[in-house]
């Protein structure tokens, strides 16, 4: 039995279980990656202290930092929570069932998908959510990025430094990202800006090579030919498992108050999947300490009223 | 085990003409779920040791004639290869109980 279980093993996840095992806690970390979300951002260089430091080495450090001080990490995904009596009983992919006496769930968001058919068929066939790990594949090639945001513009950046050609696809009129990168973005003569449009299938064999583009106004269609795709439409919190157990709001994010407390009593939250503004690596750090000292707390308590 | 380093030359000898199943773990070290993922490999060859399958690495960078031959077009990319086909591929990050799963369907 543990004392504190924390579901998640990004950045919220990791601090959690550091600050839990200096309070002499038996925590487990379950997770699916290591590292998180962060481990895809080629540098990090708004966490302080460090200057500029690819996410996987950060994550890689807090993640040796939480097991050096006593945290045990066991790399799963964690599929049903249940209380039972005094104690949360949490069944892993596998069947496995680890139990503790208070949560912190720390799962994060995931990158979300098109939402069109063939998508998984051409994962790593010209389909790709990570632009760092992928564009130097493209060299020469004609490819298109999806959305709008900050993240989809460093994408036709890095892209347009490799592709021959880079269309950008968005639904809006507008982008919603700094004013210096969409300055950037219009002075790049090899990317295409194409708005108010959405992608709609995706044609080839066992590659990628066209894409189906309809403006939002249903009027135009055109078929774009491209060697791949990379999605950049925001992330998308996977709460579905702990929607009976905790209250989540309408975008699915866990809801928490100041303390990280949700509504289950023992039950934390840190991070991205919760309604925290600001999704950033130093925020769901500083939380997921939060949510740790929160869980302390409240094992505190527990003990005192036995 | 130790994990075979592979490059466009010997390739063909440490994978193809393998007598037993080939892990190839397709990586660069710009990308940073490969690089998550190093030691998750290097302990799938650890653990494997003296079981009939090999364990390899293969830098799309210095092998990029292999990488394109292959169809490698995002990293990580896991191949295993047995009798010179590719008898399974996966995408992105995996834990060690699912690759070394997968080794073990492809050595029957």
């Amino acid at each position: 039995m543990y004392d504190l279980i924390i579901v998640g093993s990004g950045p919220a996840g990791l601090t959690a279980a550091i600050y839990a095992a200096r309070r002499a806690l038996k925590v487990l970390v379950l997770g699916k990656e290591t590292g998180g979300q962060a481990v895809y951002a080629s540098k990090v260089e708004n966490y302080p202290g460090l200057g500029l430091v690819p996410g996987f080495e950060l994550m890689q450090k807090i993640a040796e930092q939480a097991k050096t001080v006593g945290a045990e990490i066991i790399a799963t995904e964690a599929k049903e929570i249940l209380k039972d009596g005094e104690k949360f009983e949490i069944k892993d992919k596998d069947g496995e069932v680890f139990e503790g006496r208070a949560v912190i769930l720390a799962f994060g968001a995931v990158p979300r998908k098109l939402g069109i058919p063939d998508e998984d068929r051409f994962k790593g066939c010209g389909i790709s959510y990570c632009a760092t790990c992928d564009a130097p594949f493209y060299k020469n090639k004609v490819v298109a990025v999806v959305g709008g945001g900050n993240a989809a513009l460093d994408a036709a950046i890095l892209l347009s430094k490799f592709a021959k050609k880079v269309y950008l696809i968005h639904r809006r009129d507008g982008f919603r990202a700094e004013e210096a990168r969409i300055n950037e973005i219009k002075s790049l003569s090899n990317v295409e800006i194409v708005l108010s449009s959405e992608v709609k299938g995706l044609g080839g064999d066992k590659k990628i090579c066209s894409l189906a583009v309809e403006s939002v106004s249903g009027g135009e269609k055109r078929e774009v030919e491209v060697n791949g795709v990379f999605v950049e439409i925001g992330h998308i919190v996977e709460s579905d498992f702990v929607k009976k157990l905790v209250a989540l709001d309408e975008n699915q994010q866990i809801i928490i108050n100041q303390k990280n407390e949700t509504n289950f009593s023992g039950v934390f939250a840190a991070g991205d999947a919760t309604t925290v503004p600001y999704k950033q690596i130093v925020i769901a750090a500083g939380e997921g300490a939060k949510a740790a000292l929160s869980a302390y707390a409240y094992l505190q308590k527990t003990k005192i009223n036995k | 085990m130790a994990e075979i380093i592979l490059n466009d030359q010997n390739f063909e000898n440490e994978v193809l003409k393998s007598e037993v199943p080939v892990l190839v773990d397709f990586w660069a070290p710009w990308c940073g779920p490969c690089k998550m993922m190093g030691p998750i490999v290097e302990e799938v060859a650890k653990e494997l040791e003296g079981q009939p399958v090999k364990v390899a690495k293969l830098n799309v960078d210095e092998a990029a004639a292999t990488a394109e031959k292959y169809n490698v077009m995002s990293i990580p990319t896991f191949k295993i290869f047995k009798g010179g086909q590719v008898v399974d591929e996966f995408v992105g990050i995996q834990n060690k109980e699912e690759i070394k799963n997968r080794l073990e369907k492809a050595k029957k």
